[in-house]
């Protein structure tokens, strides 16, 4: 199983199984009061879930952070059509890799986050997306998802009641973009993972043209222990309106890079060095990518934050999916803009042109200017073109691909020049 | 075309799992799963694969150019993939693909001439926190070093 060494700082509550003998396994699940929340919620209204689900302030944890009781009540539960749950675990933002840890270690957790999903909204089948490249992860979910069936969590009228519920693992191919809600339903269609246009979103216009839930791996996880201790304990746990906790990646120039689970708001400088240990070798901690690839850079002097999605988003960056990248005094910022555009390059679905061709444009821009062939003029045109990106594109990733170079640019935009003149002062160009 | 009796499950059991006339939802899954036994997408499988989810070979054919895990061609037994995305780029995640490129002497998505090893520089595997990491087809290989890779690489030449 993999998980890192837990710090002192953590506050285990979605992964408060981690580290147990067979995690994954159904009878340890059931010896440390699994499926308790769900048999709760047998025994409440759909209303009644929802608005616990609300209380608890538990925002979506694939990034948007929108809030997921307010999501859950969009769904038209008298719709005579079915209804869908679906789980968002194509994890693919750089930076991130909580989600995988949550089905590896919890896989059971998830399911049970499921199940309450579909009482709340009257929906009876629920579909795990994991990216292509996870499937070892397909074994352990199918393996937990049999299990479930054996014990009599999933399948027709569970725990005695009425309610039925299959669940269904579902692999992906390899397409960031798939991360994007309307994408992954393309997707899960059987078709290339090219975004809806929205609205109608997924809450009425769904999975199968049906009312769907859509949420991250991390988001259903938190359900059970809402449900379990009620909203109000969890909205306890984070800052207002960020109720709960957190899985945070660690990665990058760290002494202890890992996922740890701390309160929302938890302070990104106290993060860095109390959890973190610290920037490897001594160093000076230079930038910090605060939640994925597609959140724009803080400066080390912009670090000391608390780690929540309004206060991010005050400091003009965004909490995202988690991911936290450290870099040290000695990284090359025009490398790193580089290496993010390639990524996103890559992955433009080219549907939008914006999108398409700007990422390209950037890329190329880019390697001419680590390569030391670029103009000065070069400098001004990439902040210039991501900015012409901006909200230009049907799905968000135009958007992520142009945020993280403009902050580049005009935090770094020195650094810019000096490669525009042939000159990197870390010189691994 | 056939395929193992194993295959046959999960295809039997992926057709089944999405609502009534939605059979092209299985198309992705098994068109990896597929890859996974026959190495690659080929004619044969994009044919058989639409015959049985029901849709016409050209949107498979669509389907196959948009995913990046699909190929329509066989890679190496084992296939390297080398994370150079950030959070392993400042770990040395590039100077692990620099070095492996080396050290057998093929680029990105070459084959060794033993058809043994095949190498693909990746984006973002979500091994963020044990960076650098690869993958050998699914496997995981974390916190890697040049070292390590080397007698990796070394060992999979050997494995037939």
């Amino acid at each position: 199983m993999l998980y890192n060494e837990p710090s002192p700082l953590e506050v285990k509550v979605l992964t408060r199984r981690f580290g147990l003998p067979n995690s994954a396994s159904i009878d340890t699940y059931l010896a440390t009061g699994g499926y308790q929340a769900f048999r709760k919620a047998l025994g409440m209204k759909p209303e009644e879930i929802i608005d616990e689900v609300k209380t608890s302030n538990l925002r979506g944890r694939g990034g948007a952070g929108f809030p997921a009781g307010i999501k859950w009540s969009f769904v038209p539960r008298t719709s005579p059509k079915p209804k869908y749950i679906v789980v968002n675990a194509d994890e693919s933002e750089p930076g991130t890799c909580k989600d995988r840890l949550l089905m590896e270690n919890d896989p059971h957790q998830l399911i049970e986050g499921m199940l309450i999903a579909g009482l709340a909204v009257d929906a009876h089948a629920g579909y795990i997306y994991v990216r292509g490249e996870y499937r070892y992860l397909i074994d352990i979910l199918d393996k937990a998802i049999a299990e479930a069936y054996r014990h009599g969590y999933l399948g027709r009228n569970l725990l005695g009641s009425s309610f039925h519920f299959d669940a269904y693992t579902h692999t992906g191919a390899g397409a960031y973009e798939c991360g994007e809600e309307s994408a992954l339903l393309e997707s899960l269609e059987g078709k290339r993972g090219v975004p809806r246009i929205r609205p109608p979103f997924p809450a009425v216009v769904g999975a199968f043209q049906c009312p769907t839930v859509l949420n991250n791996v991390e988001t259903y996880s938190a359900v059970p222990a809402i449900i379990r201790d009620g909203g109000a304990a969890f909205a306890a746990l984070g800052t207002p309106k960020n109720g709960g906790t957190r899985l945070f990646c660690l990665s990058g120039h760290v002494n202890k890079p890992g996922v740890y689970e701390l309160p929302m708001g938890f302070n990104l400088l106290r993060m860095i060095e109390e959890v973190g240990g610290g920037v490897p070798g001594g160093k000076k901690l230079k930038a910090v990518i605060p939640g994925g690839s597609s959140c724009p850079v803080l400066t080390a002097g912009e670090c000391d934050l608390a780690m929540d999605f309004d206060s991010v988003a005050k400091a003009g960056s965004m909490l995202g999916s988690g991911g936290v990248v450290v870099m040290d005094e000695d990284t090359c910022m025009v490398r790193m803009a580089l290496r993010i555009m390639r990524f996103y390059a890559h992955e433009s679905c080219g549907w939008c042109i914006p999108c398409r061709e700007g990422t390209t444009w950037l890329r190329k821009m880019l390697a001419r200017l680590h390569g030391g062939g670029g103009t000065a003029s070069d400098v001004s045109l990439i902040g210039e073109l991501a900015r012409n990106m901006l909200g230009r594109t049907f799905c968000p990733l135009g958007d992520a691909a142009a945020m993280p170079t403009i902050a580049l640019v005009e935090k770094f935009r020195d650094e810019f020049e000096e490669h525009a003149e042939g000159r990197c002062r870390y010189s691994h160009a | 075309m056939t395929f193992s009796p194993e295959l046959e499950a999960k295809f039997d059991k992926l057709l089944a799992s999405y609502p009534p006339g939605r059979q092209r939802s299985a198309l992705i899954p098994m068109l990896m799963f597929a890859q996974d036994e026959v190495g690659a997408v080929t004619p044969e499988v994009v044919e058989e694969v639409a015959r049985r989810t029901g849709v016409e070979a050209l949107q498979v054919e669509e389907v196959v150019t948009y995913y990046s895990m699909l190929r329509r061609k066989p890679l190496g037994k084992h296939h390297v993939q080398i994370c150079t995305n950030v959070s392993c780029m400042l770990r040395g995640g590039a100077e692990l693909w620099e070095h492996a490129c080396r050290k057998l002497g093929i680029g990105n998505k070459e084959v060794t001439a033993d058809g043994q090893v095949s190498l693909e520089e990746v984006e973002c595997i979500g091994a963020c926190s044990w960076a650098p990491a690869i993958q050998v087809n699914y496997d995981f290989y974390h916190d890697m070093t040049v070292e390590k890779l080397d007698r990796l690489l070394d060992d999979l030449r050997k494995i037939h």
